[in-house]
């Protein structure tokens, strides 16, 4: 992914900001991950590098933290963040069912930010709300019971919401 | 003998005017609404918001409480309403409406709507309480018994209700004493081996080296598992009672809570529990007056099932990647930075605090004698009411489906269970009467796991079941050994084959061959375990393997290649246009008799025209194989 001078200079001096407040032990480096994460949205390169050099590692071996873990994106991901839980109570109650609808409307696969950043598409091993089977995280909410047709509803809201902003679609 | 009347006096002393305002609170309308994750997901801060504003309208004297869960998720939102006057009462299913008219007609005008009441929580001559179902019957809290019914972000709820006596009765024993407490209650671990708790304890409190360290292992992993996560959530501080007593036996002064990433809020009350702990004097320095001192610290975990590992979650807390090692050493000899280490479920030392207060004899009055004391299992899947329960080892099946969980939804036939998530297996309707410890589930094919339970019907392929598992663990796999990255890619890509159609006769001893090797072949228990759901499903239902491989048919119309939707045309209302409306991809159209049918090419198999259907008509049916479809449109059926 190519960033631009402006993304890599931010990346590159929040992560000095976040790195300042620990010490080098190894043991602080998946809570300073989780962090730049927490600021950015995701991992970016420079910022594995800078965070490298702080904790006196091979760049790799962050490299290899990040994509060991299910939690860290490579990607910046979308405004907002579409998690549909894919947990067995889920599943048999048609989980899939709601990833494909999402899928069908974003016109994205899983994992795939949509091309104006607006969503991205994720999968969650299972949020522990079994009882309210299939369940779907949006940003930080919670919403169970899903289906097909309120996956319609929730993007077709959005997009009023949007409108009335004045934000273009 | 003075430290004895010390610890007990400092907590006497925490205690003056605590259980007053507790009691105080009480005196005056009291509305406590469940809003652990379920409850919010089911729109519990709304409702809450909702009894709130009424309560402002109207000016009334009166508080509302978030509370945890207290295991009825079924009926979420739910609140407990003390009426001074009346029983505490219980009400579900609430909403924004009914949380408002409560407030006017109860609370005001003394009616307690007893049309939405769940049960009393205590016993009258009116309502009944939940003991009187059922459930109820089979239920034992112990460790759930506060929640959803104290403030979880509040300590002093959590001291008025008796909490951290056993931190103090633990404070004036020995270490030794409190091991041998926990050795002779038999107390086992609840995170899913079962290994015996005092033999992890043991080793670690006379290893030579003094730093020491211990974890509460909260990296609930295993899909169709939330009692780490409610327990968290509805009562923080008896899990960090648990762990502080831990510490103080084994002789460790720093201790962490290893949380996993999905549960933020979990992770935020029991950041407060542990501030508030702090503050009273439970935690830090000289720990309720005593020489001991304990800080403890949370670590987030970073989305890794194997992590739910020991030497796994010690690797990522150092900063590698959560790789599981061979053991020994046990991470009790040589664990965290190389020292002494104990680990334990969130469930194992939430039970601690009652084993050192009341004794090990009490702990093993309930149970099997093998596996003493009791147990949370999470209902999930196709019951009528799911949710949490805590109940003795040794309860059967049977009664956890049909007494705690009422049955199967909407009249389907009772399949099979499926226990012990990815690592379990699925136990048929004939082992049903299995009393479920570690022991004979481990003997009948699956394992108790964490306890999670998910309740399959007649509409549940099981060779899905065993592919959705499959998948998880081929995902989860770390890649260290051979046979489980491989193996498990192996086994999944047959079920694959298998679910789409394309199975080979050899396909089924292919496969157990494979578990075999990648059991034998694997050094954790994700591996050890990972092919039990396939093993389990050949073993119950292996005539559904031979249904797909051999004809080419899900039985339970379930995989989505194996079947295809038909709409009966003597059954289809013709004026209706339901269905034709609810398809997201404009499959559904009418014939030249305003008869309904579905373009196979366009349909995405979706589900919705089945649930858009009136109930009266029933005319959308699933047929597998899908070439059933020409069948009968041929004979015009």
């Amino acid at each position: 992914m190519i960033l631009t001078d402006e993304e890599i200079r931010q990346a590159v001096e929040k992560t000095r900001e976040i790195t300042a407040g620990y010490d080098t032990s190894r043991g602080s480096l998946i809570p300073v991950l989780q962090k730049i994460q927490d600021h950015l949205g995701y991992v970016p390169a420079p910022a594995m590098k800078e965070t490298a050099h702080h904790f006196g590692l091979a760049a790799v071996e962050v490299y290899g933290i990040v994509t060991f873990y299910n939690q860290f994106r490579l990607t910046p991901p979308g405004k907002h963040r579409i998690k549909v839980c894919m947990g067995t109570a889920c599943h048999m109650k048609g989980g899939n069912i709601i990833m494909e609808s999402w899928e069908r409307v974003l016109k994205i696969k899983v994992g795939e930010t949509t091309p104006d950043r607006e969503f991205s598409l994720e999968r969650v091993a299972c949020v522990g709300c079994c009882t309210m089977a299939p369940v779907l995280v949006k940003d930080e909410t919670v919403v169970g019971k899903m289906t097909p047709t309120k996956v319609d509803g929730m993007l077709f809201s959005h997009q009023l919401a949007n409108k009335k902003e004045g934000m273009p679609q | 003998m003075s430290e004895k009347i010390n610890a007990y006096q400092s907590l006497d002393k925490l205690k003056s005017g605590v259980v007053e305002n507790w009691e105080a609170l009480k005196q005056k309308p009291l509305i406590m609404v469940g809003s652990a994750t379920c409850g919010r997901a089911a729109g519990a801060v709304e409702v809450a918001d909702s009894f709130r504003k009424e309560i402002n309208r109207l000016q009334l004297d009166a508080s509302v409480i978030e509370v945890g869960c207290m295991g009825h998720c079924y009926a979420e939102p739910m609140a407990v309403i003390c009426n001074p006057g009346f029983p505490g009462i219980c009400y579900g299913y609430l909403d924004e409406g009914v949380a408002s008219r409560l407030v006017q007609d109860f609370l005001v005008e003394g009616d307690p709507c007893v049309e939405f009441a769940l049960a009393a929580t205590e016993t009258n001559d009116y309502i009944p309480t939940f003991e009187d179902f059922p459930r109820g019957t089979v239920e034992k809290k112990h460790v759930m018994e506060h929640c959803g019914f104290i403030d979880p972000e509040n300590i002093d709820h959590y001291l008025a209700v008796d909490g951290y006596r056993g931190l103090a009765a633990a404070l004036s024993s020995s270490p030794d004493q409190v091991i041998e407490e926990v050795k002779a209650s038999g107390l086992r671990g609840r995170g899913g081996a079962g290994f015996p708790t005092w033999k992890k304890w043991d080793p670690c409190s006379k290893a030579a080296e003094k730093t020491r360290y211990v974890i509460c292992n909260g990296d609930e992993g295993d899909p169709g598992a939330f009692m780490d996560r409610t327990l968290l959530e509805s009562n923080p501080h008896l899990v960090v009672e648990g762990l502080a007593i831990a510490a103080y036996a084994v002789g460790a002064s720093r201790a962490y809570f290893y949380i996993r990433a999905e549960y933020p809020l979990a992770v935020e009350r029991v950041a407060k529990a542990l501030d508030q702990a702090a503050k009273y004097g439970l935690l830090g320095k000289s720990v309720l007056g005593t020489d001991f001192s304990l800080e403890i610290e949370i670590f987030q975990g970073s989305g890794a099932f194997v992590c739910g590992e020991e030497t796994a979650l010690i690797a990522s807390m150092e900063g590698r990647p959560g790789l599981p090692r061979h053991r020994p050493p046990f991470p009790s000899e040589s664990g965290l930075n190389g020292n002494p280490t104990v680990i334990d479920n969130v469930k194992t030392l939430s039970l601690v605090p009652f084993i050192i207060q009341n004794g090990s004899s009490w702990f093993k009055s309930m149970g099997t004698p093998g596996s003493p004391g009791t147990a949370i299992f999470a209902l999930a899947g196709k019951v009528v009411n799911t949710g949490l329960a805590e109940v003795p080892v040794g309860t059967t099946l049977n009664q956890l489906v049909y007494d705690v969980g009422s049955g199967i939804a909407g009249n389907k036939q009772f399949k099979a269970v499926q226990i012990g998530g990815p690592s379990g297996g699925c136990l048929p309707g004939e082992v049903l009467d299995t009393p479920i410890d570690y022991d004979t589930l481990t003997r009948a094919g699956a394992m108790m796991g964490s306890g999670g339970m998910v309740v399959l019907d007649e509409n549940d392929c099981m060779v899905e079941i065993a592919r959705f598992f499959l998948d998880f663990t081929q995902k989860e796999s770390c890649g260290k050994c051979t046979f489980c990255r491989l193996g498990t890619k192996h086994m999944l890509s047959i079920l694959e084959r298998i679910t789409k159609g394309q199975g080979k006769p050899e396909d089924i001893e292919l496969l157990l061959e494979l578990a075999e090797d990648i059991k034998a072949g694997s050094l954790c228990g994700l591996g050890k375990t990972a092919p039990n759901p396939v093993i389990s499903t050949i073993r119950y239902f292996r005539h559904e393997y031979e249904a797909h491989i051999n004809e080419k048919r899900c039985p339970s119309l379930m995989c989505k290649d194996l079947i295809a939707y038909y709409i009966l045309p003597q059954k289809c209302e013709r004026s209706c246009d339901a269905c034709v409306g609810s398809c997201p991809v404009e499959a559904i159209y009418s014939n030249e008799n305003r008869i309904k049918v579905i373009n196979q090419e366009k349909c995405v198999k979706c589900d919705s025209c089945m649930v858009a259907c009136p109930p009266q008509y029933k005319a959308v049916v699933k047929v597998s194989p899908p070439d059933e479809v020409t069948r009968k449109e041929k004979v015009g059926q």
